[in-house]
């Protein structure tokens, strides 16, 4: 037969890079994924290590220096960021912030993310009944206005970190249930899956070594964006003062104390409010990052 | 001698990809005068699609067309501007596509996308265009027209909606059909329907045809010209008995092979394949694109290939005749 | 497409019903609601009283059917702070959030469609990109303090717009971009993505051969289809912007539904809690169901079903 010339100029460009080689290069590639990995991990580094960075107490009050501008606006070094209505140095309460933004965040999405996949990965599996009982339940928690419940819970419970962090864990599984319930559908019926089943592994073994390797991308896509969403929304009921209550460093808790400044020092609304934006930012182009570069074939 | 409908000369597609320009289409030149049906055939991404959008204008923003010639009845489309291509579009040229599962509008009723294109080219009114709606779909074998008209796509099954499109195409009586592949998505029983159908119509209103199949038994029924494509260039064009009668191009005769004949093939032998790896049109492409594949591949393939003109007949080869003898010799 | 409508039309009935019976539940939590009543200042006679007097005693099964039976009747009870109806202070209020929420996913749709459109059109444009850093740092930004900047630019430093109150026109036009900046993003992003998804599909390409011209092709062919499931988000936005409301609402002091259930909450007025939650619902279950008929009845693959 056709003795087939591989050095043929014509059959060079056959043979392409290989599936790791193109992960790495959509990963490096990905500019959003990139800026966004580098801002969370700087904040992280930032909420770990705050009694190091901090240059002051966060809670320490000192009627002699209140309302301190920061030095761009004319302050002085001992204070960069300025101080509060307090007199509390704004530079150290924004860094333990992000402690608190960062730990609600994360915990929250945990909390509903264990709940949210449970559901959807039954709903997905299992299918008949438990899926209409799911769904069902995504659409009750749907109708249900996420700030007045939280806000209601939270001012019943009392504001507290861990109330805030559970209230907001028991809310927002809904995102989780959804996407993990279509996820599960989509690889349910696989070939690896049937065969799985056929040599007869048994139905929790399936879900967890045929199942959840082969959706954790996804899985992984939700948590980030739901923790942007956590972060925003604790800071929205802090805000409103019904959240986290004082004398926490909670960023919208301070936009909230800010607020009443505002007239005189905008900066005071600006600063933190800035920083909540650009981490929630960063998480998010983290989340939408992820996305694209796990699942290249849902680009738009 | 008559001057043809349509002439395409050098016509060259070049798409941008990452890492470089994919060379879908090279050089085709062809003509075709009315009442002619030209068959294109080829294996898929071979370009027959890719030149077929090239013709509407229809191709998307990133490719890159060139042509030293392409004309239609005196205009030329090289240079005519998107108003000028669209009045020839649907009015004078119109298009079959291969999909009529999802070629039709789902959002609108049959009639509304039969008479669209009418509507847009003439001064007609609306009662004259569904009149003439209804005319073509009894043409096209559907009945109950006029019902059919209130009708959605997801309403039809695919052969029904094939026949839509095909009245569609012929709403205001183009001079040239382009037909891409209008059966390769239908059950085998319709597919030959259609096919009739089409060849039919094109007869008895005088247009020419140029149809994109990689069926050769559909070909050899209604072609009155073939041109045989293969990695994005004509390797082959003639009259449809001198390229079956006398294939000349190893591809050609390759092609051929592949046909099971009735009395012909012997029962249980295995069907003709063309062995091999098809190249890719990424970067330069110099010589034959058929060397990684062809049986007779010399080194010489790497250069220029000369072109074979006799009584327009032509094939590019290195081999004066494709080594067309030695084959049949050892056959 | 009748028996697709009375099927979902059980159940967001049933769906309301669940809702209803959780917001009542949830603030049964809170312990003893005569406790909250009486204030820290009340004897154990006294809330005895309050308990008896406000039917506490019985069981809660009991108390949640009243309760129901009453709010169909649209009777929620009597606001513990206002010493009012719910009912009548609630209907008082809406309007200034029915006007915001309108106004919202209004500049919401007329933003993020043609934006969302303009994009899909020609990907990788700088009007692609613009919409795309709107719609991701929209998704980002906290709306209080949205709201906050505008204050401060547009009513502080130049001067240009009220504050806070909703006694003119004017009054609406910063509340309506926080809110409807909220929205903007989810529905820019599906109007892209619906509108590329069409414009590369196979009837697009029939409507180009038949010469159609670009804007017929757009808007009649490619819109056509794209918008069906932005309806569906836009109802989904809209309830969740009516629920949102309480942020803005307190943010610009619009005296309207959201910023009744932020007094209510921070005062413990739990009748007019558990109303509010149930109200909010009931919106986005109405509006989610109507953008269903709706979708429905745009897509004809349904409404002959």
């Amino acid at each position: 037969m056709t003795q087939t010339d591989m050095t043929d100029p014509l059959l060079q460009e056959i043979t392409g890079p290989t599936p790791g080689q193109m992960l790495r290069k959509r990963v490096f590639g990905h500019q959003g994924l990139l800026i966004g990995s580098i801002v969370v991990g700087l904040l992280l580094l930032v909420a770990i290590f705050a009694p190091l960075l901090a240059p002051h107490d966060p809670y320490a009050q000192s009627l002699m220096t209140r309302m301190n501008p920061p030095v761009f606006l004319g302050g002085s070094w001992d204070h960069p960021l300025g101080t509060d209505h307090l007199g509390r140095d704004y530079l150290s309460r924004l860094i333990y912030g992000a402690r608190v933004s960062l730990m609600i965040g994360l915990i929250a999405a945990l909390i509903s993310g264990v709940i949210g996949t449970a559901m959807g990965v039954a709903a997905g599996y299992f299918g008949g009944r438990v899926d209409m009982v799911v769904t069902f339940l995504i659409n009750v928690r749907l109708a249900m206005p996420v700030v007045l419940v939280a806000l209601a819970v939270v001012a019943i419970l009392g504001g507290s970190l861990q109330v805030v962090i559970m209230v907001l864990g028991f809310l927002l599984w809904d995102r989780f249930a959804v996407v993990m319930r279509a996820s599960t559908l989509q690889v349910r019926g696989r070939e690896y899956v049937a065969a799985a089943r056929a040599i007869g592994a048994s139905t929790p073994r399936v879900i967890l070594s045929e199942i959840m390797p082969n959706i954790a991308n996804n899985l992984i896509v939700v948590v980030t964006l739901e923790m942007a969403h956590a972060i925003l929304l604790e800071a929205a009921l802090s805000f409103l003062g019904l959240g986290v209550q004082p004398p926490t460093p909670s960023w919208g808790l301070m936009v909230s104390e800010g607020k009443n400044m505002m007239l005189f020092e905008p900066w005071m609304v600006l600063i933190p409010g800035a920083v909540l934006f650009v981490l929630v930012l960063a998480i998010n182009l983290m989340g939408d990052g992820l996305r694209d570069v796990t699942a290249p074939e849902n680009r738009s | 001698m008559e001057k043809p409908l349509l002439s395409v000369r050098n016509l060259t597609l070049d798409i941008p990809v990452g890492g470089g320009t994919l060379h879908a289409v090279r050089g085709i030149d062809f003509d075709l005068k009315r009442g002619e049906t030209l068959c294109i055939v080829g294996e898929s991404g071979s370009g027959k699609s890719l030149t077929s959008l090239a013709l509407m204008g229809l191709l998307g923003k990133t490719i890159k067309r060139s042509a030293d010639e392409m004309s239609f009845d005196g205009t030329d489309l090289t240079r005519a501007n998107a108003r000028t291509m669209r009045s020839l579009r649907g009015g004078r040229m119109a298009m079959i596509f291969q999909e009529p599962m999802t070629s039709l509008n789902p959002a609108y009723t049959i009639g509304d996308q039969l008479t669209e294109a009418l509507l847009l080219h003439k001064p007609v009114g609306k009662e004259a265009a569904r009149a003439r709606a209804i005319e073509l779909l009894e043409k096209v074998g559907i009945t109950a027209a006029a019902s059919r008209l209130s009708q959605y796509p997801h309403q039809l099954s695919g052969g029904l909606r094939q026949r839509v499109m095909i009245a569609m195409a012929l709403m205001c009586e183009p001079e040239l059909i382009i037909a891409d592949e209008p059966t390769t998505a239908l059950d085998v029983t319709i597919q030959a329907q259609i096919l009739r159908l089409l060849y039919d119509l094109g007869r008895e209103m005088n247009m020419a045809m140029i149809l994109i199949t990689h069926d050769l038994g559909v070909v050899a029924r209604v072609a009155d010209k073939v041109a045989v494509m293969y990695a994005g260039e004509l390797v082959e064009t003639g009259s449809a008995t001198e390229v079956f009668n006398s294939p000349s191009h190893p591809y050609t005769r390759g092609l051929l092979r592949c046909i099971p004949l009735p009395g012909k093939t012997e029962r249980g032998s295995t069907l003709g394949t063309i062995p091999g790896i098809v190249p890719s049109l990424i970067g330069d492409v110099a010589g034959c694109a058929f060397r990684t594949r062809c049986p007779h591949a010399t080194p010489a393939c790497r250069g220029d290939i000369p072109r074979h003109t006799a009584e327009g007949h032509a094939f590019r080869c290195v081999h004066p005749d494709g080594k067309r003898h030695a084959e049949e010799a050892t056959a | 497409m009748l028996n697709f409508i009375l099927k979902r039309l059980g159940l967001a009935i049933l769906v309301a019903f669940t809702v209803s019976f959780i917001s009542f539940s949830l603030l049964f939590m809170a312990g003893d609601p005569a406790v909250a009543l009486a204030g820290e200042t009340a004897s154990g006679e006294d809330i005895e009283a309050l308990r008896k007097l406000y039917g506490f005693d019985r069981p809660m099964l009991v108390q949640y059917g009243e309760w129901l039976f009453s709010a169909l009747r649209g009777d929620f009870g009597e606001s513990y702070y206002f010493r009012l109806p719910v009912a009548s202070l609630i209907a008082e209020r809406l309007s200034v959030t029915m006007t915001l929420g309108v106004c919202g996913i209004t500049f919401a749709l007329l933003t993020a469609v043609p934006l969302g459109v303009a994009a899909a059109i020609r990907p990788n444009s700088i009007i692609d990109r613009v919409a795309l850093f709107l719609s991701v740092a929209g998704q980002a930004m906290p709306s209080f303090w949205f709201g906050l900047i505008l204050i401060v630019l547009f009513a502080i430093k130049l001067g240009w717009l009220p504050p806070s109150g909703a006694s003119t026109p004017v009054h609406f036009i910063m509340p309506t971009i926080v809110l409807g900046y909220y929205a903007m993003p989810a529905i820019m992003r599906l109007t892209r993505a619906g509108m590329l998804d069409v414009l590369s599909s196979d009837y697009i390409r029939t409507a180009r051969a038949k010469g159609a011209p670009e804007m017929r092709v757009l808007f009649r062919h490619a819109l056509r289809n794209a918008i069906i499931p932005v309806v569906s988000l836009a109802a989904v936005q809209m309830g969740f912007m009516l629920g949102g409301s309480i942020v803005v609402e307190s943010i610009f002091a619009l005296h309207g539904a959201g910023y009744l259930a932020w007094e209510s909450i921070a005062r413990n007025d739990l009748p007019t809690v558990q109303a509010l939650i149930l109200v909010f619902s009931m919106f986005y279950i109405v509006f989610t169901f109507l953008a269903d008929v709706l979708n429905a009845w745009l897509d004809p693959r349904m409404r002959s079903s």
